[in-house]
C-alpha cells in the first residue's frame, strides 16, 4: 500500500480502466460557408425575435423601435449626408490621434526600452499619468483646451499612447540578448542593431500595443464625443436620445459597431502580413 | 520580489523617478505664485492640496468614494462571474463557439460607451444602470480570457482525468479551470481596471442629482469651474485605480503560489 494517499483514489490494476472513447462533441471539419450559416444563425434568430417582439408590441417601441425602423433610420441618415459628415469627423479624430498617440508611444516605448536612465527618471511619472483613466482627464483637459478639437485629439492621443509605450518597452526588454551579441559580431552599428535586430524582433509586443491603442482609441473617442461634442458618430447618438429618436440611436450603435469590426479585421489582415516571418516557425 | 523592495531603507530606495514630478510640481508653483500664468485656470499646487484637505475632510467625500467602490465592485463581481461562465462555454464547447463566437466578437466592437445612452433609455439614470454599464465592461476581458485559458489546457491533462473517470463536473471543478486559473486572473486584473474606467464613465454620462460618486464629485467641480476640485478628484481617481490595481496583483501571485516560483 501506497504510503501517501493518492489525492484521488486510483483505479486498482486488475480491473480494467474503462478509458471512456473521447466524446464527439467535435463538429467535422465544415467549409467556410457552412461556418459563416452557423454563425449567422444566432444574429438572425435574435433579429426574428426583436423583429416579432416590436411587430406584436410586446415591447413599447419607445424602448426598442422595430428593425425595419432602424434601418430607414440608417437610410434616412446616409441620404441626408449627416452619416457620412459625422462618420468622417469621428474618422479624422481617431487618425490624428492615433497617429500622434502611436508616434509618441513608440518613441517612448523604445527610450524606456534601451535607455535605462530615462526609464529611472520618467517611467514613474509615466506610470501615474497612465494610471488616471481617460476619462478622469477629460474634465481638466476641457478647462485647458476648451472643446475644440485639440482635446479630442489629445484625449484619444493619451488613450493611445500608454498601451503602446508600455508593450514597446516590454517588446524590446525580451529581446534576447544573445541576438544583440550576435549582432555585435556581425559589427552592426547601433543604428544597424535598432533597425534590424531589436525592432523585429519586439514587433509582434508592439503590434499588440498597437492592436490595443486603435481599440482604445475608438473606446475614448466616441466617450468624449458623447461628453462633449457637437458632430461625430459619438453625438449622433446623443442627439438621438435627447430627441428621444431611438431608432437612431441604434443605427448610429450599429455603424460604431461596424467600424469597429472593421478596424479589428483590418489589422489582423494586416498582422497576418506583418508577422508572417514568426508563423513559419511554427 | 515584491517584498524585497517594501523592504530596502528608505534611503536606499531608488528616488530619481521623483525628480521630475517633483520640479513639475515646483515650476508650477512658482508659475502660479509669480502670477505668469492665469491663476483663474491654473491653481497653485498649495490650493490644490488645500482643496484636497477640504474635500477629504468633508463629510461627503467618503461617502462618494465608498459609493464609487461599491459601484465598481458590484458591476466587476457580476460582470466576471457572467464572463467566465460564457467564456466556459465557448471554451468546451465548439457548437457554442461557432453558434455564439462570431456574434460576440462583433458585438464586442461596438465602443463600450455607446451603450451608455441605450442602457439610460432602458434604465434611467438609475444606479442599476451604472452596475450594468461597470458590469458589460468586465465582462469582455474576462470571457476572453477564460475562453484562452480553456482552449490552452493540453490534451494530456484531459486524457489523464479520463484515466481517473472524471464526471463532467469534476473535468470542469478539478482541471479546466485550475488549469486556466492564470489567464482567467489576468482577465480579472483587466476587468478591475476596466471596471474602474466604466465607474467614472457611469459617473459622468449617466449623472442624476442623487447619486454620489467621485466621478460625480469631479463633474461638479467643473460646473462650478473648479480647478482644484478637479485635480483632488484626478487624484483621487488615479490613486484608487492604483490601489485596486495593486491589490489585484497581490492576490493573483497569493492564488497563484501553488504554481510554484519556476516562472
Amino acid at each position: 500500500m501506497l504510503t501517501q494517499q493518492p489525492l484521488l483514489p486510483l483505479p486498482t490494476a486488475p480491473e480494467p480502466v474503462a478509458v471512456r472513447p473521447a466524446r464527439h462533441w467535435r463538429l467535422p471539419r465544415l467549409p467556410a460557408a457552412g461556418r459563416a450559416l452557423i454563425a449567422l444563425m444566432f444574429p438572425l434568430a435574435l433579429l426574428g425575435a426583436w423583429a416579432l417582439a416590436t411587430r406584436y408590441e410586446w415591447i413599447a417601441p419607445q424602448i426598442l423601435p422595430s428593425p425595419t425602423t432602424v434601418l430607414s433610420a440608417l437610410t434616412e441618415l446616409a441620404q441626408t449626408g449627416d452619416l457620412a459628415r459625422n462618420a468622417l469627423v469621428s474618422f479624422w479624430r481617431v487618425v490624428w490621434g492615433f497617429g500622434l498617440g502611436a508616434a509618441l508611444g513608440l518613441l517612448l516605448g523604445v527610450g524606456f526600452g534601451l535607455s535605462s536612465l530615462l526609464r529611472d527618471y520618467v517611467y514613474p511619472l509615466f506610470r501615474a499619468v497612465a494610471q488616471v483613466p481617460v476619462l478622469g482627464w477629460l474634465p481638466f483637459l476641457i478647462l485647458l483646451l476648451g472643446m475644440e478639437e485639440a482635446l479630442k485629439v489629445v484625449l484619444v492621443a493619451k488613450a493611445v499612447l500608454v498601451p503602446v509605450a508600455i508593450n514597446t518597452d516590454q517588446g524590446i526588454r525580451s529581446v534576447p540578448p544573445q541576438y544583440l551579441e550576435v549582432a555585435r559580431v556581425y559589427g552592426f552599428g547601433r543604428w544597424q542593431q535598432l533597425t534590424r535586430v531589436i525592432l523585429p524582433a519586439a514587433l509582434p509586443g508592439i503590434w499588440n500595443g498597437i492592436r490595443y491603442g486603435l481599440t482604445n482609441a475608438w473606446l475614448a473617442l466616441v466617450a468624449v464625443e458623447l461628453l462633449a461634442s457637437s458632430e461625430g458618430l459619438g453625438f449622433l447618438i446623443v442627439y438621438g436620445r435627447q430627441l428621444f429618436q431611438l431608432d437612431v440611436v441604434l443605427a448610429a450603435v450599429v455603424i460604431i459597431g461596424g467600424v469597429g469590426f472593421v478596424l479589428d479585421k483590418l489589422l489582423s489582415v494586416i498582422e497576418k502580413r506583418l508577422l508572417r516571418w514568426r508563423r513559419e516557425a511554427f | 520580489m515584491s517584498t524585497s523592495s517594501t523592504r530596502t531603507a528608505l534611503w536606499q530606495r531608488d528616488w530619481r523617478g521623483l525628480v521630475f514630478p517633483v520640479l513639475f510640481v515646483a515650476l508650477w508653483q512658482v508659475a502660479a505664485s509669480a502670477g505668469w500664468v492665469n491663476t483663474k485656470l491654473i491653481v497653485s499646487p498649495l490650493a490644490v492640496l488645500q482643496a484636497g484637505w477640504q474635500e477629504i475632510t468633508a463629510n461627503g467625500f467618503a461617502h462618494a468614494l465608498a459609493a464609487s467602490l461599491a459601484r465598481d465592485l458590484a458591476g466587476f463581481v457580476l460582470g466576471s462571474l457572467a464572463g467566465i461562465a460564457f467564456g466556459t462555454l465557448l471554451g468546451l464547447s465548439r457548437w457554442a463557439d461557432r453558434l455564439l463566437g462570431p456574434t460576440f466578437h462583433t458585438v464586442r466592437q461596438i465602443s463600450l460607451f455607446a451603450w451608455i445612452p441605450l442602457i439610460s433609455i432602458w434604465l434611467g439614470y438609475t444606479d442599476q444602470a451604472r452596475v450594468l454599464f461597470i458590469a458589460v465592461a468586465a465582462f469582455y476581458p474576462v470571457v476572453l480570457s477564460t475562453h484562452e485559458g480553456i482552449r490552452s489546457v493540453s490534451k494530456a491533462q484531459f486524457e489523464v482525468a479520463r484515466v481517473y473517470g472524471f464526471s463532467r463536473w469534476q473535468r470542469l471543478v478539478r482541471l479546466v479551470l485550475p488549469a486556466a486559473s492564470p489567464q482567467i486572473l489576468t482577465g480579472l486584473n483587466l476587468a478591475l481596471i476596466y471596471a474602474w474606467l466604466a465607474t467614472i464613465g457611469a459617473e459622468f454620462l449617466l449623472p442624476s442629482f442623487d447619486a454620489a460618486g467621485v466621478g460625480a464629485t469631479v463633474i461638479r467641480g467643473r460646473s462650478a469651474f473648479r480647478v482644484d476640485v478637479i485635480i483632488v478628484g484626478m487624484l483621487v481617481i488615479g490613486l484608487t485605480g492604483y490601489a485596486l490595481n495593486r491589490l489585484a496583483q497581490r492576490l493573483e501571485n497569493r492564488l497563484l503560489i501553488w504554481r510554484g516560483p519556476a516562472h
